[in-house]
């Protein structure tokens, strides 16, 4: 942690979005975890994503539970609704204020305690719901503010200074595609070229987005033997494609060579373009994914990139045909119609 | 897709063999460079460590830093060109730089007695004599330098008292006496021999004197004339500036006209100009052949002449002065206005316009000064260059004689305090190495340089690295009403203590530098997520000029060193734009392995031997 404030000066040739923004103008607080935490590089992630994609920061709610990883929404988006819940109940939390209001974009920020320990029932029954919202677990295989003891995601063999993890991981990836997500990702915190586009397209994405990013505890999980290091992540990482993000109405111009670029067209007309880097990885195959992970994990693979995606998703306002306008902005007289239409309701089911 | 995948994650790419070099900071001139402020100033002071012991309320070790340095804090604190202010980092970060100038003179101003720290005279001779012609800036300095070494230094002056150009051009309500007395006593209690009141009329003559060494730093003493149709006729009411100034210092000249026209665009014209207001000019103009913006004269100066009602008029050029049976009338100007020649350089010309008559009792001419040696015999060794002045070594100041060193306006013509005390600390070394039989260019001392952790504990650093946000403080100034009425009264305040202190707050602390260990880094992107100026980037290695374009922010100064570390584990380079690096050290206090430190830079230029064990 540090003591100052980050000095407000900044660079004068900043670029500037659509709204007149900088990035800087997407940031929080300054941040209180360990020096070279990976979380930060995830927040700074974040800040970048919002900054491109002109997001206007009121239009964001994030979320947290408890842990390092939850502490970080206050490092990001200092003009955004934000919520810290208790532990492990944060995607109840979001699902509720996605019923109430859903022109929000909602950002579930977790880590592997929060959400594969004491929520792991919670992130499932979220993710199965499809609320619409970007859910990112940021994964260090430890309990940072505890000193380090391993996490539900710790991988079995995996050493850290003073412990071998004998437990099975879960892998919130794998779990994801069971419980149905309609985007799911896994990224990593040292590869800010692979993480914003993800992110950026997760944000666009209309349903349930899960990104895992591996996110290096330098304090308590960083050393040669573990499987959540920066340099073993970097050396075993699988990235399975390369996303890029490409904005509504901007044209894709450049030919690719056949099979090797796959253009999904989302919701809102942004389209993703898919660099194939794993021969015939298609990232629409859900069953396919759940095989390709399985493989490559006992390889001891890191596997990376856009896992799987549904272009059309449905989320849980679909699911429940609800109206367009938020129901939070209902007023009385749609809520009670009166006692004409509920004897009309009634009438219906004789 | 062979491209794209040389991009991708970019983790396992190959390292770079092509590219920028890792940066060399083992070359002194990379961390000085990177000292702004330091780095433009002709002397080298060391600034931001004065400005951070006046934050501290040091003005006695501040005072004398800069008296080692600058010879004269509290002259310069007030007079000085200032080059290192368009340098300052905080001028390209923010709307202003750190008013360094007059944080001098919060030194100056609050220091205590600091005589006990000063050299005292030698008491052992080494024997070798050597002539100083002039007592400016420039000779007090060698005198400076030598006097501790044993040297025996004769000083002539053709004034009476010390302080060349700076007792006889800059006018008391810019300079108070005392200030000036106080700073030239500091040398005189060195006893050097002084033959004041004496003027050279032959330099062949000095030179069969017996002198070890001879030092010219007599200035440019002669102010450029006119020569347009009235000037003879007028000649009673046309004055040549840095003449009238000069007896205006010395109380000769007491009165001017009601009307004034001041012609020419510099310094001098600003002093004779404001120094007309006090000795009862009513309307007093300046009128300048360029553009406003092409002034010679600092900013700050025109501010101020501006202030007390001084009205700047420019493109006019002096065609004729009027007169009426030799009582001058007035000056007829015609109107030019300034284009580009087919060569690109700037001409005036006319506009066509009629001419203007300005109406006035007294002109000064203020159109520049030149230098003039007719004291100097052609065939003493010295050769002089097609300018007619003496061909000189800007680094050692040595003449094409040997035994004779030129400094200060004497050298190179015209600039000013600042380039004087280094023109004189240079050739107090060249002398001092020419007496001890070594050679005054391959033996010239190095500097002495340091670079030490700042790091006092986790997050703490021995600077204070929050980041002042304040806007540039404004001297406060005596009354209008009241400084007009006299020419001896000091326009400018000086900070106050606390007003001092805001402002040293403002400096960046640029001397405490950003030092990248490459094999300590992890690459876990930290110190670019934190860095409030975005001048961290971590790419695949290029050209200066193809890097300059990927950085995370705009690196379009290429004045400002790129700093690139080795190759890194990802076969990626760190590179720091030090553009605009607020050295906040926030990059050090996240990273986790401490392969970002803060480190201080301190350079003291080399003087004359033993000065530097003061």
């Amino acid at each position: 942690m540090t003591y100052i404030t980050k000095p407000k000066l900044r660079h004068p040739g900043l670029p500037k979005n659509n709204l007149g923004f900088t990035h800087r103008d997407y940031e929080g607080s300054i941040s209180t975890l360990c020096a070279g935490c990976g979380h930060d590089s995830i927040s700074a992630s974040l800040i970048q994503a919002c900054f491109e994609l002109d997001i206007e920061p009121h239009r964001v709610a994030k979320l947290s539970g408890i842990g390092c990883s939850s502490k970080t929404p206050d490092y990001l988006l200092g003009n955004s609704h934000g919520f810290n819940s208790v532990h492990g109940r944060m995607p109840s939390v979001l699902t509720g204020a996605n019923l109430a209001n859903r022109d929000l974009i909602y950002m579930g920020i977790s880590g592997d305690g929060d959400s594969a320990s004491i929520g792991l029932g919670q992130f499932a029954h979220c993710v199965r719901r499809g609320v619409n919202m970007v859910y990112i677990c940021e994964n260090n295989g430890v309990y940072g503010l505890t000193k380090g003891q391993f996490s539900a995601t710790a991988d079995k063999g995996s050493k850290s200074k003073t412990a071998v993890n004998s437990d099975s991981p879960i892998d919130l990836v794998s779990l994801a595609l069971i419980l149905g997500a309609t985007f799911v990702a896994r990224s990593f915190s040292g590869d800010k070229k692979q993480l914003i586009p993800l992110l950026k397209a997760a944000i666009t994405h209309r349903g349930s987005a899960v990104i895992d990013v591996v996110s290096p505890c330098v304090q308590f999980n960083n050393n040669p033997a573990s499987t959540k290091s920066y340099d073993f992540v970097r050396e075993h990482n699988e990235a399975v494609n390369r996303l890029d993000f490409i904005e509504p109405r901007a044209q894709i111009t450049v030919d690719y060579e056949p099979g090797t670029v796959e253009i999904v067209t989302q919701h809102d007309g942004s389209q993703l373009k898919l660099s194939k880097l794993h021969g015939s990885y298609d990232a629409r195959d859900r069953v396919a994914a759940m095989t390709y992970l399985q493989e490559h994990h006992a390889k001891g693979e890191v596997v990376t990139g856009l896992l799987y995606l549904d272009p059309e998703p449905e989320d849980l306002h679909a699911h429940l045909n609800t109206i367009a306008t938020p129901l939070n902005t209902l007023g009385e007289k749609e809520l009670c119609p009166g006692a004409k239409k509920l004897a009309d309701v009634n009438e219906s089911y004789r | 897709m062979s491209s794209a995948l040389a991009e991708e994650p970019g983790l396992k790419g190959p390292a770079h063999p092509t590219g920028m070099k890792p940066t060399d900071v083992s070359n002194p001139d990379y961390f000085h460079k990177v000292v702004d402020c330091q780095w433009a100033c002709p002397a080298h002071t060391p600034v931001p460590e004065y400005i951070r012991l006046i934050a501290a309320g040091r003005y006695s070790d501040a005072y004398m830093i800069n008296w080692e340095s600058n010879v004269f804090p509290g002259v310069l604190g007030r007079t000085c060109d200032r080059p290192c202010e368009p340098a300052c980092r905080r001028g390209r970060v923010e709307a202003e730089p750190v008013a360094i100038c007059r944080l001098k003179r919060v030194a100056a101003d609050n220091k205590d007695d600091i005589r006990d720290r000063l050299p005292v005279a030698s008491h052992h001779k080494n024997g070798k004599r050597i002539a100083l012609i002039g007592a400016g800036p420039a000779s007090l300095t060698v005198a400076r330098d030598l006097l501790p070494l044993g040297y025996t230094v004769v000083i002539y002056d053709q004034d009476k008292l010390a302080g060349g150009m700076m007792r006889t051009q800059i006018p008391k309500f810019r300079l108070p006496e005392t200030v000036l007395d106080e700073e030239c006593n500091y040398i005189l209690d060195l006893q050097p021999e002084l033959k004041f009141g004496q003027r050279i009329d032959s330099m062949k003559a000095l030179a069969g004197e017996n002198y070890d060494a001879i030092f010219v730093g007599c200035g440019a003493p002669r102010g450029r004339d006119l020569e347009i149709p009235g000037r003879m006729e007028a000649v009673a009411n046309i004055h040549i500036g840095i003449d009238w100034l000069s007896s205006v210092s010395f109380g000769h000249i007491e009165k001017i006209g009601k009307r004034v026209i001041v012609l020419g665009g510099g310094n001098t014209a600003m002093d004779c100009c404001r120094t007309s207001r006090r000795l009862g000019g009513e309307k007093v103009d300046v009128v300048v052949r360029s553009g406003f913006e092409e002034m010679k004269a600092s900013p700050w100066e025109k501010d101020d002449a501006m202030g007390e009602g001084i009205p700047i008029h420019n493109n006019l050029v002096p065609k004729e002065f009027k007169h009426d049976g030799g009582k001058l009338k007035g000056v007829v100007f015609e109107k030019v206005k300034a284009q580009r020649d087919a060569k690109g350089r700037r001409e005036l010309v006319p506009t066509g316009e009629p001419d203007v008559l300005m109406e006035c009792d007294d002109v000064l001419v203020a159109v520049g000064q030149e230098n003039a040696f007719p004291w100097i015999e052609r065939d003493v060794g010295i050769e002089f260059d097609r300018w007619d002045m003496p061909k000189v070594d800007t680094v050692t100041m040595q003449s094409t004689n040997p035994k004779i060193f030129f400094g200060g306006d004497s050298a190179f013509g015209p600039k000013n305090i600042i380039w004087a005390v280094a023109h004189g600390h240079e050739a107090a070394i060249s002398i001092d190495l020419l007496c001890s039989g070594k050679d005054v260019k391959a033996d010239r001392p190095p500097p002495l340089v340091n670079l030490m952790s700042q790091k006092m504990g986790i997050h703490e650093w021995s600077y204070d690295n929050d980041i002042s946000n304040d806007l540039r403080y404004k001297v406060p100034h005596t009354p209008k009403e009241i400084a007009l009425k006299n020419v001896k009264i000091e326009v400018e305040l000086g900070f106050d203590p606390k007003a001092g202190f805001l402002e040293a707050q403002r400096c960046l602390n640029c001397d405490i530098e950003t030092v990248f260990e490459t094999k300590l880094c992890i690459e876990c992107d930290a110190c670019v997520d934190i860095c409030p100026m975005d001048c961290i980037t971590f790419t695949e290695n290029g050209d200066e000029e193809d890097l300059r374009t990927r950085l995370t922010a705009p690196a379009p100064n290429p004045t400002q060193d790129l700093y690139l570390s080795e190759i890194l584990k990802t076969g990626r380079v760190m590179v720091k734009d030090e553009d605009m690096c607020l050295h906040c050290g926030l990059c050090a206090e996240r990273c986790p392995t401490g392969a970002w430190d803060m480190k201080k830079f301190y350079l003291e230029p080399a003087q004359a031997e033993s000065c530097r064990s003061l």
